[in-house]
């Protein structure tokens, strides 16, 4: 559920752009910053904090992937496997990601820290291959880096 | 050559409104607000030659002049900053780098079409970008550079990022404009165009990222100065994307024109490994694969046009000896199924059937009639959607097959690749 400063930041947003409705992307976006995943109650407040029907933000929201659903886990890690990361061997960084972290691509690991998942270009092709965990890009990624990104995670939580 | 758009690239600080002052930075809207009228500004720009770097190539001069001067109606000014065509990675560097320039052109455009409302519309994985875009923002209203009466001129302007959510579709001018109005983001039947009816069914202008920062150079240099750079009709510098199997992948500017070779192997250092060259896409995955016979070609609009490729984006995806051509189309086959909006079923069902069919060849399951029904699917989806999408799912899969049908006969028959990319990750 939405905490305090989710529900503020989301009220401002009302009246910011010419017609409500332009208000739901910039709350979602609100929403992954403080609670780092949505479910329908989530959306349910969106809906009653903007003055719109839970409808209209569901439809919106539904065509979008960037938001992760309830379940994400605490790192959310993004793996580009589109054509310049391909060439750069991708799929070798996911399968290593996949041993390391022992789950398949789009599962979370049992104690809901890591989620590994497989996406479309993330426009970082100079520096392939790259991932994206939560909101930071990790670019010309080798094993050794890789390790060192995950253990850091791990001692962090 | 001297560089325009990345010369202060690598300047320390250059993000910095003081940074970019002292560096020259904000003369330019200084000079458009005092020193010409609107129009003016319009007929500078079209003196420029500039084309639209989001990949179309339009004029960008016309595109303004399109703006119905009489309207009642609010104008808006929109920054195409999705940027989402695989390989491409230069608005990004142009955002993070140097905001300023890309401000800096954006209040200028928006004087030249009246427009006193303007969003950037950043992709939502960069939220980099979109952080230093909002602190530049903050700095311009401290500066007196955005808000009402800028440099009291009389001229206001309001600007906003405003983040997409992960849909390449987006970066499609009028789902843009959708997706900003809090729908899904399908596109619109053109026309009307933007110019006439566009966001909130206002008049509005809608330019890439790179062709927006291109605009305070003009308006200082003048329209004479740039339409002498590049080539005639392709006028000015362009930022390659350079990416995939060579020594030195990055962002270059260099003159439209440059050709493919000198990209490739002087600015790019060669190909990685010393390997042989097999095939190259010049302008994002979305744009016609060409072979080493095209190396001399000249990167700009018109040139690649003629060679059967476009230029896109700027963003040239080379492989080497080692890759397969069809592995390389399916996984560019994947990526149009997972981003076709399904507004249209030409795009919806045929994307997903391209992508099925090309899995089952990549998996060694191919069959004999396959090579004509992609053909047949390709043919029946090109020219047949509301966007551009359509044609460029179809285009890359009709491109290798023209380029590279023996490998696809030969996956076919003998149920595997004919090379092998092997595992590039260590």
């Amino acid at each position: 559920m939405l905490g305090e400063v989710a529900k503020k930041k989301i009220s401002e947003l009302k009246g910011k752009f010419p017609e409500n409705r332009s208000a739901i992307l910039p709350a979602m976006h609100v929403v992954l910053e403080e609670v780092g995943y949505y479910n329908l109650d989530v959306l349910k407040q969106v809906a009653g904090l903007l003055g719109l029907s839970e409808m209209e933000v569901a439809e919106t929201v539904s065509f979008y992937t960037y938001f992760p659903k309830e379940g994400v886990g605490k790192y959310h890690i993004q793996v580009c496997t589109n054509l310049s990361c391909m060439l750069l061997g991708a799929e070798g960084l996911l399968q290593y990601l996949q041993e390391k972290l022992n789950i398949e691509t789009g599962e979370t690991t049992a104690d809901g820290l890591f989620t590994l998942t497989a996406v479309e270009c993330l426009g970082s092709c100079g520096t392939a291959p790259v991932m994206q965990i939560n909101q930071t890009y990790y670019e010309n990624l080798t094993k050794a880096k890789v390790d060192k990104i995950i253990d850091d995670l791990r001692t962090r939580k | 050559m001297e560089k325009i758009l990345f010369k202060y690239i690598d300047f320390p600080e250059q993000y910095k409104i003081d940074t970019y002052i002292r560096n020259g930075g904000y003369q330019a809207l200084s000079k458009a607000l005092k020193e010409y009228k609107p129009e003016q500004l319009i007929e500078m720009v079209k003196k420029s030659g500039l084309r639209g770097r989001g990949g179309a190539g339009f004029p960008t001069g016309l595109k303004w002049s399109f703006v119905p001067k009489d309207s009642p109606k609010p104008k808006f000014l929109l920054c195409n900053a999705d940027e989402g065509e695989p390989g491409t990675f230069k608005d990004r560097s142009l955002i993070e780098k140097d905001p300023h320039q890309l401000i800096e052109g954006i209040i200028i455009s928006s004087c030249a079409i009246d427009a006193h409302r303007a969003f950037i519309y950043i992709r939502g994985e960069f939220a980099f970008g979109a952080k230093r875009l909002q602190e530049a923002i903050q700095e311009c209203y401290q500066k007196g550079y955005l808000g009402k009466n800028i440099l009291n001129s009389g001229f206001d302007l309001d600007l906003d990022v405003y983040r997409g959510a992960g849909a390449y579709i987006c970066g499609e001018e009028t789902s843009l404009m959708e997706s900003i109005e809090g729908e899904r983001a399908n596109p619109r039947l053109k026309p009307p165009f933007p110019a006439s009816v566009g966001l909130y069914k206002n008049p509005t202008v809608i330019n890439n990222v790179e062709t927006l920062s291109n605009v305070p150079h003009i308006v200082i240099n003048g329209g004479e100065w740039y339409a002498n750079l590049g080539m005639p009709k392709s006028t000015g510098t362009k930022i390659f994307s350079l990416s995939g199997h060579v020594k030195k992948p990055g962002n270059y500017e260099l003159p439209m024109g440059v050709t493919l070779r000198e990209l490739i192997y002087e600015h790019g250092g060669g190909i990685k490994d010393d390997r042989q060259l097999k095939a190259v896409i010049p302008g994002g995955v979305s744009t016609p694969v060409l072979t080493p016979a095209f190396l001399d070609v000249k990167m700009d609009f018109d040139s690649l046009y003629e060679a059967g490729s476009l230029l896109g984006s700027g963003a040239t995806i080379v492989m080497d000896e080692t890759t397969c051509m069809i592995k390389a189309a399916y996984r560019i086959s994947k990526f149009f199924e997972h981003e076709s909006c399904g507004k249209c079923v030409p795009c919806r069902e045929g994307t997903r059937w391209i992508r099925q069919i090309m899995e089952r060849i990549e998996n060694g399951k191919g069959k004999e009639d396959d090579i004509d029904l992609l053909r047949d699917i390709c043919t029946n989806i090109v020219a047949k959607t509301v966007c551009p999408l359509g044609d460029a799912a179809a285009v890359p899969i009709m491109s290798t097959i023209e380029k590279f049908r023996e490998e696809y006969e030969y996956h076919i028959k003998n149920k595997k690749c004919m090379v092998d990319l092997g595992s590039r990750f260590g």
